[in-house]
């Protein structure tokens, strides 16, 4: 089981998570709900071993494969958005991933693409890279109501464990999710 | 079609400004007009020493261009992967950079062959304008980028192929093209002062000991020509690469 326990977390110029605590499901989908400056990605980020944390301690992610979409897409600009995910995945995965994600015209580059199926092809690559923590930043930007249920309904179970922030409810909900409100949990 | 119309029109209209001044100044012996310079260029064009100098320039050039290229990438790379090595290497750089080309040319034609000296030149000029337009590339690369490779436990080579080359590919790509004017330049007059044998350089040296201007102009052409179709060569390079992406 995944564990935080008392973590401070933060950046130089501000400490952004205090004292958080949570005990993370074996299997399931997370969802961390705040407003904006809570640390939702700061939290996501000290999950994927991006971001160190100051104090407290952190159990069960050892040698966990970790699957992070990022809050912006990330894509590699000059690649086509078949080989921004092959690249991390294969041919095989990277197809079924792009399928699953709607995506039709898979050879486009990132600048050719739509603001919400540049959001699908990082999602179709964090889907595919197949961690056994997905961790998903406001996966759903950019996506209309319809697309963002089809395309919730397809994520909700490809990993054992998923942690994502959104800031609608509904997100949440979409996804089977329980909310962690990280707002009221931190330390004063 | 249009596009060479114009260039064969401003061709025409400088060739026109330079008739003008020729005659103006009247001394075809000291100031020849494009008539003498291409009667004295045809006739150095028709012998075998012609094409042997230019051919051996050329070669000298592109090899201290090419050296300089890939020494250059690899002490950007160097130095922006170790702080220390910058540290260390930086003011080398910075003389390499505050030196004139004539102090170099006169220092190293002291150590090394003649043949060799303006191949050096061409190396040391070029050499820095690579080294610092690849190592501010690297420093610019997309952080964000470079966490999701991280994250995405990118190799390497992957890191290299797919984050840092197609990054630096611009920024190289406008350096080669300012080294290779710098790398002409040098390495011709290089081979002015160290009197370089089967050289572009040695014969201007000549003409103009011998007072001979017409070909002192036509070998100045030659060194023009040469050098518009090598930029066009390079030009030519990059849009192909460009366009098979």
């Amino acid at each position: 089981m995944i564990r935080l326990s008392h973590v401070y977390a933060g950046y130089p110029e501000k400490d952004v998570l205090r004292d958080v605590s949570i005990p993370f499901p074996e299997r399931g989908a997370v969802a961390l709900m705040a407003p904006s400056g809570f640390g939702k990605t700061t939290l996501l980020k000290v999950l994927a071993g991006l971001l160190p944390i100051q104090k407290g301690e952190i159990s069960g992610l050892e040698n966990k494969k970790i699957a992070f979409l990022f809050q912006e897409d990330r894509l590699l600009p000059w690649l086509t958005a078949e080989k921004n995910v092959e690249i991390v995945s294969g041919k095989d995965k990277a197809a079924h991933w792009l399928k699953e994600m709607e995506i039709e015209d898979a050879a486009r580059l990132p600048h050719d693409m739509s603001g919400g199926m540049r959001r699908r092809v990082a999602l179709a690559r964090a889907l595919s890279y197949e961690g056994e923590v997905l961790l998903l930043d406001e996966p759903f930007k950019g996506l209309d109501e319809a697309l963002r249920e089809r395309i919730a309904a397809r994520v909700k179970n490809a990993a054992p464990l998923t942690v994502l922030s959104v800031h609608d409810p509904v997100e949440a909900a979409l996804m089977d999710a329980s909310i962690i409100r990280l707002d009221q949990l931190q330390g004063s | 079609m249009k596009k060479l119309l114009r260039h064969a029109l401003i061709g025409a209209f400088w060739i026109g400004v330079w008739w003008l001044a020729a005659l103006a100044v009247g001394l075809p012996k000291l100031f020849p007009g494009p008539a003498e310079t291409a009667q004295a260029l045809l006739r150095l064009s028709q012998t075998a020493v012609f094409w042997r100098s230019v051919g051996m320039t050329l070669l000298r050039v592109a090899l201290g261009y090419l050296c300089a290229v890939a020494a250059g990438i690899l002490l950007a790379a160097g130095c922006y992967r170790i702080r220390g090595l910058d540290t260390l290497l930086s003011p080398l750089r910075t003389v390499i950079k505050a030196t004139p080309v004539s102090s170099f040319i006169l220092l190293v034609w002291l150590w090394l062959r003649r043949g060799t000296v303006p191949l050096f030149i061409s190396f040391l000029m070029v050499l820095p304008i690579i080294w610092t337009s690849v190592q501010e590339a690297l420093k610019a690369v997309d952080g964000d980028l470079k966490e999701m490779t991280a994250m995405y436990r990118f190799s390497w080579l992957q890191r290299l192929r797919y984050l840092y080359a197609p990054s630096v590919r611009p920024s190289l790509m406008a350096a080669c093209m300012t080294g290779l004017g710098f790398a002409w330049k040098s390495g011709i007059a290089a081979e002015v002062i160290a009197l370089t044998p089967d050289s572009v350089g040695k014969h201007l040296s000549d003409a103009k000991n011998y007072l001979e201007y017409p070909d002192l102009f036509a070998w100045t052409v030659t060194v023009i020509v040469l050098s518009m179709a090598l930029e066009g060569l390079l030009k030519a390079l990059a849009h192909r690469r460009e366009g098979r992406k």
